[in-house]
């Protein structure tokens, strides 16, 4: 057995490939070797750190040290100082932005407190399928300790001191939905849990059903004992089968051990949970829509008041919360109301998980304290943007969100400030756009998607929107004219003052958010008849530069549609007539003898 | 299952299933139990996470290992799925991405085996609340 009493872990994430890190591994594995130390010491490529600022980065263990922006130069250092000697390299070390120290040992270093797993704490770290895993990490505790120990007012206090919010984006205070359900008087009352997840490009309220579904059952029966409640639903979409499959495990297992049921822990509550199936119409998120489902009846919203809390599920007193939300109050119950507190802003308190998708490079799930900025999460925990390419924007709160610019890059994450800069929270999607996505194609892909999920019952929803689409699309052609701009504007003020529920209301906003923020996008394509981003291919033109095409015939070979001619060793052409701008002649030619315009 | 009929109960079921992973984790013995936890989330599955788990009970059975190998939920790296979480006795858990079968030779060849780093580790980028 080769016994390694070192390793230096290496950055492979594209960040710190782009700064040389390969480099750096070939020249550290010759120096190991030309010193006779192949069998002490292992040099290993790991994937990304996450702090692709400071790259590329080396870790060294067992000794933890961890060294920033290392260039191909300093590896002699590190070799003769470090490995041979025993000493760290000092000027590599990373320095505390805030207490100007140098820090040696990675594990005292800010940038391992920037994500803290609250809400993912056991995901993917126990068996979702085996309720001893979760018992073993304090599961079912909370709720013992609330039935054995505290009143159900004394829930609700500590449930309103955490400060917790709702995750599916609106932000109500928890507590406070938990109390006004309570203080409804009615013989029967339901929690329901709002696994309805719809928002493009957001998958957590999935994950930590597929990770850890009992934190939720375990939540439900919590919120249940508070608001006087013995039958919990979940509202999940059918086309979640994983989760469903887990979720059903989950309450098997938990029935059978007696901590869903009846007089659960010998306290004489009782609570039954069952799963209520969506055929995932977006609009079904909404609280109202949700309940109408749920009874058996279309999915359409209603007005509120009354709220659910009122008069929900079959017209009984119903309190609905987020998967995520109901994910959080087990360990708020555990560790505190003031742990808990402690975490985030004033106004937004503990952590949010989010979903990087897009041009991002660590697509994924990260959660995150209240108030992170935007940079911290793309470019320290994200790994920046793929292929290196320059970050335009980033989509949060789905399509009734806005897009949030490099201005918005350094405001700490939370409801308000989020709002505030002209997006929302929402449910917690990110979705990272680079320089070469096109911000009309970008609205014109959710009101895409609006579309398809608008019920119709609303005049402003069901037209309007078809025509802020039909503009949109007349745009991307180039065919857009002076005045649609406004056009677009002012039809989507009127839409969000008429439409009927919070589907129609919001379905505008990604074209006034890309309006306010990329306004000579619309106008490069409404004016010169160009795409900035070269996306929209109506807009594009691929030219042969005579001088530089050398006559190979690569692309008179590769075209897929015979637009192109020319004889051997002679300068092409392109028919424009028959070009489909599919761009295989731009990508095939060795000449760079090909335009795009 | 026998129900658990309250909150005493609980937590001397909580006891055992902590001293049985706490076994888990501290053998002593020399012929260790190895413990791989595979991310089986949508994503996970999605690339092949389910061959992958049964492609590393396969070959540990084969070299004769004494291991447990489990599924887990989503680790968060889904840009790097099918993910493998390796744990040595005595040693952190170290995770391992982007996993096909060729990985898994590697990673029992050397990682398991011998106790070599192998490329492709994910490093840990997050507090959990218990530190």
């Amino acid at each position: 057995m080769t016994d390694y009493k070192m390793h230096l872990l290496i950055c492979g994430g594209t960040g710190c490939k782009a700064s040389e890190s390969d480099e750096i591994k070939n020249r550290l594995n010759q120096l190991i070797s030309d010193f006779g130390l192949a069998d002490e010491v292992q040099v290993v490529l790991t994937g990304c750190f996450g702090f692709c600022e400071k790259g590329p980065i080396i870790k060294v263990l067992p000794d933890n040290t961890f060294y920033v922006q290392v260039t191909p130069n300093d590896v002699v250092e590190i070799m003769e100082e470090h490995i041979v000697k025993g000493r760290p390299v000092k000027r590599l070390l990373y320095t505390d932005p805030n207490s100007a120290e140098q820090i040696s040992d990675s594990k005292g270093m800010d940038f391992y407190k920037k994500q803290i797993r609250i809400a993912l704490k056991n995901c993917g770290f126990i068996n979702p399928e085996n309720i001893d895993e979760y018992i073993a990490r304090d599961g079912y505790q909370a709720l013992g300790k609330c039935l054995t120990e505290l009143t159900p007012e004394e829930v609700i206090k500590e449930v309103k001191d955490s400060g917790l919010r709702g995750r599916g984006g609106g932000g109500f205070p928890t507590g406070l939905k938990w109390e006004i359900t309570k203080n409804v008087e009615n013989d029967q009352k339901y929690v329901v849990c709002n696994a309805d997840e719809g928002d493009p490009g957001a998958f957590m309220d999935r994950s930590i059903l597929e990770g850890d579904p009992h934190s939720v059952l375990e939540a439900m029966a919590i919120c249940g004992y508070c608001i006087g409640a013995d039958k919990g639903l979940v509202y999940i979409r059918a086309e979640y089968p994983l989760a469903i499959q887990r979720l059903k495990i989950a309450i098997k297992q938990a029935e059978e051990y007696g901590l869903i049921g009846d007089d659960i822990l010998g306290t004489g509550f009782n609570f039954h949970i069952e799963l209520r199936y969506g055929a995932g119409a977006f609009v079904c998120g909404e609280e109202t829509a949700l309940i109408h489902s749920m009874e058996g009846l279309r999915g359409e919203p209603t007005f509120k008041p009354p709220f659910p809390s009122v008069s929900g599920y079959m017209g009984k007193p119903t309190n609905v919360n987020n998967v995520e939300t109901f994910a959080n109050i087990p360990v708020i119950l555990n560790k505190g109301a003031e742990w808990f507190s402690k975490i985030g802003t004033e106004k937004s308190k503990g952590t949010k998980v989010f979903a990087l998708a897009g041009k991002i490079n660590n697509v994924g799930l990260i959660e995150v304290p209240m108030g992170t900025t935007l940079r911290e999460v793309i470019y320290d925990i994200g790994g920046g943007i793929k292929d290196g390419k320059e970050f335009k924007a980033v989509q949060t709160g789905g399509p009734s969100g806005g897009c949030l610019t490099k201005d918005s890059l350094d405001i700490p994450i939370d409801y308000d400030n989020l709002l505030a800069s002209g997006s929302m929270m929402g449910s917690g999607g990110m979705i990272v756009m680079d320089e070469s996505d096109c911000m009309v194609s970008i609205a014109k892909f959710y009101l895409d998607f609006t579309l398809e999920e608008s019920c119709g019952k609303c005049t402003p929803c069901r037209v309007g929107n078809k025509r802020l689409y039909e503009l949109l699309d007349k745009i991307t052609q180039g065919k857009g004219e002076e005045q649609d701009i406004e056009k677009l504007k002012d039809l989507s003020v009127v839409i969000k003052d008429t439409a009927l529920c919070g589907l129609g209301q919001t379905s505008p906003n990604p074209v006034l958010s890309t309006i306010s923020n990329f306004e000579h996008e619309y106008k490069a394509h409404v004016h010169d008849g160009k795409c900035p981003a070269g996306q929209c291919k109506s807009l594009l033109r691929y030219d042969i530069v005579e001088d530089l095409c050398t006559g190979c015939t690569l692309c008179f070979r590769n075209c897929p549609v015979g637009a192109i001619s020319g004889e051997r060793r002679a300068p092409h052409f392109i028919d424009q007539t028959l070009c489909i701008k599919c761009g295989v002649c731009f990508e095939k030619c060795k000449f760079n003898a090909i335009t795009l315009t | 299952m026998t129900k658990i009929k309250s909150l005493a109960d609980l937590r001397k079921i909580k006891e055992e299933a902590q001293s049985r992973i706490k076994l888990r984790e501290n053998s002593t013995n020399p012929d260790q139990v190895v413990q791989v936890k595979v991310g089986m989330a949508t994503c996970g599955i999605a690339s092949g996470a389910k061959e992958i788990m049964k492609y590393f009970v396969e070959e540990l059975e084969q070299e004769a290992i004494d291991a447990v190998v489990t599924q887990t939920g989503c680790m968060g790296y889904c840009y790097a799925e099918p993910t493998v979480e390796v744990k040595l006795p005595g040693k952190e858990p170290l995770v391992f991405g982007h996993v096909n079968k060729e990985k898994v030779h590697e990673i029992i060849d050397k990682y398991i085996k011998r106790g070599e780093l192998v490329d492709g580790i994910i490093p840990v980028s997050f507090k959990t609340i218990d530190d």
